[in-house]
């Protein structure tokens, strides 16, 4: 590998993850994790969610979960807007596939009722 | 003249020109992400198969009940067992990034450190799920048999569990796969390697699947275990 790449490879690595930010996101993930448990397990038993609603709020901690993943520890975030953009929007698929597949999942069952 | 000269030598400097990398990363990194994109879709297209197929049913088994019991506690414990299991991918995703940050000071030692920590949390990770498995299948559950009734007391399709077994199965084997790479990177590490070429970018580059993998988690532990 010449001197060129290797400047390619590790420009504006340096200092963007400190070890004090690793442990920050650290902290974060398991935070959530621990806010998902509590529903789970002491909310819902006591009535305070129905199951419907914690799911929606299990959802948004997921993804809230999956971007610390993927712009920290993946590093995603401090990588050049075209690589950001290249992974990112792609995953608009995925959305259009949930909503296509679940309303047809939806459609089976009221054919099987 | 001369503006013009200059005029075109800017165009000529930005990112998209060619000659250099517009995304400003290394090939094999890129390559890595670009993989990384094609397993998302694989693995959303198992998960969105999974979720057709619970909207298409009445009622499901409640995950509660199913997933109730760890090493030494026969039922009434839910999500305890997953939450180890949450735990212990967490923490050797954040081995792996201390490994990579390691890597970026060329500390050699602490990039080895790092690198079995992470390896070890794989190891882990896999014999909690094989235990979790084993514990299924010794109560009837496997690849055509569901043994758990519905929320509502029906009897349950053999959906559950096929999508179980297929959906942690195949991300049991990236996890696996994970574990193989980090540690014919971890000899290489050993070996000097990367010292000898002045980089530990390849850290990088097996760390981004390792995270994937955690990252496939949190979506799996979601809609199997809590939703």
């Amino acid at each position: 590998m010449s001197a060129d790449q290797q400047h390619i490879a590790h420009h504006d690595e340096h200092g963007s993850m400190t070890k004090k930010k690793i442990w920050g996101v650290f902290w974060v993930l398991l935070g959530i994790t621990a806010i998902e448990f509590f529903i789970a397990l002491v909310l819902i038993p006591r009535g305070v969610f129905g199951q419907n609603f914690a799911n929606v709020i299990y959802i948004g901690l997921t993804l809230l979960k999956a971007f610390y993943i993927v712009a920290y520890f993946m590093h995603l975030k401090f990588e050049k807007l075209g690589l950001i953009y290249a992974i990112i929007v792609p995953l608009v698929f995925i959305i259009f596939f949930i909503i296509w597949m679940l309303y047809e999942g939806n459609f089976w069952m009221h054919i099987r009722l | 003249m001369t503006t013009n000269t200059s005029e075109i030598d800017e165009i000529k400097s930005t990112p998209w020109n060619g000659g250099r990398s517009p995304f400003n990363v290394e090939y094999g990194k890129m390559m890595m992400w670009f993989f990384l994109l094609s397993d998302a879709f694989t693995f959303s297209g198992l998960l969105i198969a999974y979720g057709a197929l619970r909207f298409s049913s009445v009622s499901w088994p409640n995950p509660d009940e199913v997933f109730q019991s760890a090493p030494g506690i026969h039922g009434g414990a839910p999500l305890v067992f997953v939450g180890i299991m949450t735990f212990i991918l967490i923490m050797s995703s954040v081995t792996m990034v201390l490994a990579v940050e390691a890597g970026h000071r060329k500390a050699k030692s602490e990039v080895s450190k790092w690198m079995i920590w992470t390896i070890i949390g794989g190891l882990a990770f896999l014999g909690c799920q094989a235990w979790e498995w084993t514990h299924l299948h010794h109560e009837g559950a496997w690849w055509g048999a569901n043994p758990f009734l519905n929320e509502d007391g029906t009897v349950a399709s053999t959906n559950f569990t096929n999508l179980f077994f297929t959906i942690t199965g195949f991300h049991g084997f990236h996890v696996f796969s994970g574990v193989v790479l980090n540690i014919i990177i971890w000899i290489n590490v050993l070996g000097g390697t990367y010292e000898r070429r002045g980089h530990y970018d390849m850290i990088e580059k097996v760390g981004l699947y390792w995270h994937f993998v955690d990252l496939v988690w949190v979506f799996v532990f979601t809609f199997f275990y809590l939703v």
